[in-house]
């Protein structure tokens, strides 16, 4: 018999060691997050996919689920929350979605959609993030980074490579790649790497393929992201090990 | 560990670094754990990092060049491009304001042609702030190349700037500037006690480890950092925790500004703090224990290794302590390099394994998954020196000290305006009001007890008592009189944890900083209602959603002089519902810089 935990007051089963996150997606139950991806180990740094534990508040990714939890999700005040955690990842980078290559196939962009952020909220910051165009093959374009870490885990879980890290402190905390140079063609990365495939915002772009498919038949102009998170959730549902 | 005798005291021209590097590497025997160690005597040694030896350093450890760019760009005290021969950090707390610091930098920068935050043209010095170095009682103060020197004034910065100006080593300025005094005004059990070395270590020798966490248990000593966690309970866990290997550490990254009572007892109760790390150690199974020490009081290395020397020299550490066969302890020390979130025990335990200082998902709490993912026990420097008293005194005596829910003795850090700053050692349940008499604080409109992530009360508060059932603290205590501008205390604060985030989750990396841009449009002037209306909106947020503590308290100074200092931020306040952040005339001033003027024609007008 499994155990289970309440989310917005439904059982839902889990299997020792998943995270709310994980048992959650795995049994069909939208929780809103960006940096949480079912293939790495959950770290928790948006902050999205926070909910109410037994009143207090945690981030369902990295909570471990527990026999009789008491979760709330899908409240009101959670979304408020998490309409002003877009808001901030906003006006922190540069973000000009009419001219953005990945807008339609933005998490960042999809949660605004899908969360009703009608506002900007915050003044934007404008950070000054040069280009890496360097590379033959693929564009950095550090405007949009939104520090989720999912390249720096992919090319080091998955590709054994570590071509991105993340440099600085605080507001300047930012991504860097692996070179004395500090250019991405000094690096080893490569077309086929998982780091490639990651990026939820438009940061990391292979070259010469821009706009291929055109605005509005996109992933998320398809529908939304809470109906396409569920359709990419893993089954069997331990997240990690998924091959 | 770091030798006692490091030429790292010398300047660029001094020290090679290249014939230096390969020992430096070798000394630390490649071990990754040791990275933020090896990097902090390369700064020390070339003044900065330069790319061929981080490429080097990676090269050796086996690990990605990105890796020592990425751990080194965390800590403030840490460069990866060139930051002058002579690196001048201005402590900028609030009681070094209060102290006039700020015109003291200003005069010093006017004095040698640079900018803050700038590197001079010709390389020779940089002068910044830094967040308070912790000699709040003997402010304002500065590090130079990671010295301390306090009690600047107008003349000190005028011969500052001359030693500079001549390239004069530090190691040959006047021993005067680097004189750090104790300001002990009132002791106690710690303080005053007549403990011999080893002392306690031998009584107990005979003592199960399992009756020495009951003692501990059986005294209610609470951790004195902060979090006021039961020692005994924590010590019991480590014990008990599975684990290939168990450590001990003391965490002496006292970064709280306003709080500098680890630097005393380190200073005069270094065998206190040692035998408790010692006695923990018994207590939980460790064979090794680090001592995590603040960079801003490296100037204590020296006296910190003779004093750990002496007592392996006289059994109390190293293999079979005292004779007794199987105890093994040893007891390394590390130092930080500027970051404040290092405080947090597991952003601590990160930066000891030699990592960026970002906090850990808890659970697992160090206890079971601390250093190493082993077990173990994280103390701070005043809560070992307690527990000694507590195993000497036996657990009924030490709790017959303080109250009932806070055990024993603490020590306060005063500072700010009143006549005697110090060091004063009260037996919990001492009221606010007791203290402020103590201390000469006349005239006092609020006390910040705890530091930024404290608490703010005033005077009606006064007589609230210290302790964990009242007011909780980590022993700052800084005191404002009715000539402070309480909102500027806050906005001081705010710009410290935006300074100190380390930018791991969004709503602090991102909150901490539109706070402080919200503070100082309302400095500016240009506050409205609707500002303070966000302010609380941001506190919501941080509080909720923030990783760790950092986050979850940054909006505290706000929210305390808010509700009761409101006026202060009144006043400043536009009668408008809204006015915009952007100030069109202040975007106007690069052009006015780049073309020398500053007449009226080259400003817009007031609309006022």
């Amino acid at each position: 018999m499994t155990d289970t935990f309440q989310l917005d007051g439904v059982a839902v089963p889990f299997e020792p060691g998943q995270t709310v996150m994980q048992a959650a997606l795995a049994a069909d139950h939208y929780i809103p997050h960006l940096c949480y991806h079912p293939e790495f180990k959950p770290h928790g740094s948006c902050k999205l996919c926070t909910v109410k534990v037994n009143g207090r508040t945690m981030a369902s990714c990295t909570m471990p689920a527990e026999a009789g939890l008491e979760v709330e999700s899908e409240i009101e005040e959670l979304n408020a929350l998490r309409r002003t955690l877009v808001q901030m990842l906003f006006a922190e980078g540069n973000h000009f979605c009419p001219s953005c290559e990945k807008s339609g196939n933005c998490m960042l962009q999809a949660l605004g959609y899908d969360l009703e952020v009608h506002a900007a909220g915050f003044r934007h910051q404008y950070p000054d993030r040069p280009l890496d165009a360097s590379h033959p093959d693929i564009l950095l374009d550090f405007n949009r980074c939104i520090l989720c870490e999912l390249c720096v885990r992919a090319s080091s879980e998955v590709d054994g490579k570590n071509v991105f890290a993340l440099a600085g402190r605080g507001n300047n905390k930012h991504l860097i790649v692996n070179a004395e140079s500090g250019q991405l063609k000094d690096t080893d990365i490569a077309l086929s790497d998982k780091a490639m495939q990651v990026c939820p915002v438009g940061v990391i772009l292979p070259k010469r393929v821009g706009f291929s498919q055109p605005i509005g038949e996109r992933r998320y102009d398809a529908s939304p992201i809470s109906a396409q998170a569920l359709e990419d959730a893993p089954r069997p549902p331990s997240g990690v090990e998924h091959d | 560990m770091l030798p006692d005798a490091n030429p790292i005291y010398g300047e660029s021209p001094r020290c090679d670094l290249h014939a230096d590097l390969h020992e430096i590497v070798a000394r630390h025997c490649g071990e990754k754990t040791n990275l933020l160690q090896l990097l902090i005597e390369v700064q020390a040694c070339a003044g900065y990092i330069p790319d061929d030896a981080a490429s080097y350093i990676a090269a050796m450890l086996a690990i990605p060049r990105s890796r020592i760019e990425s751990v080194a760009s965390f800590y403030s005290f840490l460069h990866l491009k060139p930051a002058g021969e002579y690196r001048v950090l201005f402590s900028d707390n609030i009681t070094d304001r209060m102290l006039g610091n700020q015109d003291l930098m200003e005069q010093m920068c006017r004095q040698l042609w640079v900018q803050p935050g700038k590197v001079s043209e010709d390389g020779l010095l940089s002068i910044n702030t830094t967040s308070c170095t912790g000699m709040c009682d003997q402010g304002p103060a500065m590090l130079v190349n990671g010295h301390a020197i306090t009690r600047l004034g107008s003349q000190r910065i005028q011969e500052i700037g001359q030693l500079i100006r001549n390239r004069t080593p530090v190691a040959e300025w006047p021993a005067d500037y680097f004189k750090v005094e104790n300001n002990i005004r009132r002791g106690g059990l710690i303080l005053d006690n007549k403990l011999a070395y080893g002392q306690v270590l031998q009584a107990t020798r005979a003592v199960a480890p399992a009756t020495i966490i009951d003692t501990i248990k059986g005294s209610n000593l609470r951790g004195r950092g902060g979090a006021g966690f039961p020692t005994g309970m924590k010590w019991e866990a480590c014990r008990n925790a599975e684990g290939e290997a168990r450590y001990v550490v003391c965490n002496a990254d006292e970064g709280e500004p306003g709080t500098f009572k680890d630097r005393v007892l380190l200073t005069t109760q270094a065998d206190l703090v040692f035998e408790g790390m010692t006695l923990c150690a018994r207590a939980v199974g460790a064979k090794k224990g680090f001592l995590y020490l603040r960079g801003e009081y490296r100037y204590l290395l020296g006296h910190l290794h003779a004093v750990l020397q002496r007592r392996r020299d006289s059994e109390l550490l190293g293999e079979s302590i005292l004779g007794e066969q199987g105890f093994d302890f040893d007891i390394e020390i590390h130092l930080g390099a500027g970051a404040y979130i290092c405080g947090e025990e597991s952003a601590l335990i990160e930066s000891l394994e030699g990592k960026r200082g970002v906090p850990r998902n808890r659970p697992p709490f160090p206890v079971t998954h601390g250093y190493l993912q082993q077990p173990t026990a994280v103390d701070n420097v005043e809560t070992f020196c307690q527990a000694v008293l507590a195993l000497h005194m036996g657990a009924a005596a030490y709790r017959a000290i303080g109250t009932e829910k806070s055990s024993g003795s603490k020590l306060i850090s005063v500072s700010g305006d009143c006549a005697s700053p110090g060091i004063y050692e009260y037996p919990f349940g001492v009221s606010v009001r007791q203290i402020l008499s103590d201390c000469g604080a006349v005239n006092t409109r609020a006390v910040q007890i705890s530091g930024p992530s404290g608490i703010c009360i005033g005077e009606h508060e006064f007589e609230r008592k210290l302790g964990f059932e009242d007011l909780p603290t980590a022993g700052a205590f800084m005191v404002f009189d009715d000539s402070r501008d309480m909102f500027e205390v806050a906005r001081n604060f705010v710009h410290f944890f935006a300074h100190e985030s380390c930018g791991f989750c969004t709503p602090c990396r991102v909150g901490t900083s539109m706070l402080k841009q919200t503070m100082d449009k309302v400095a500016a002037g240009h506050g409205t209602q609707h500002d303070l209306t966000e302010i609380e909106n941001l506190d919501h947020v941080l509080q909720t959603t923030s990783h760790c503590g950092l986050g979850r308290t940054a909006c505290n100074p706000v929210l305390h002089t808010l509700k009761h200092f409101r006026p202060a931020y009144e006043t400043r306040l536009k009668s408008l519902d809204f006015e915009p952040a952007f100030d069109l005339d202040g975007a106007l001033a690069r052009a006015r810089q780049m073309t020398g003027r500053d007449d009226a024609g080259a400003h817009l007008k007031e609309n006022e």
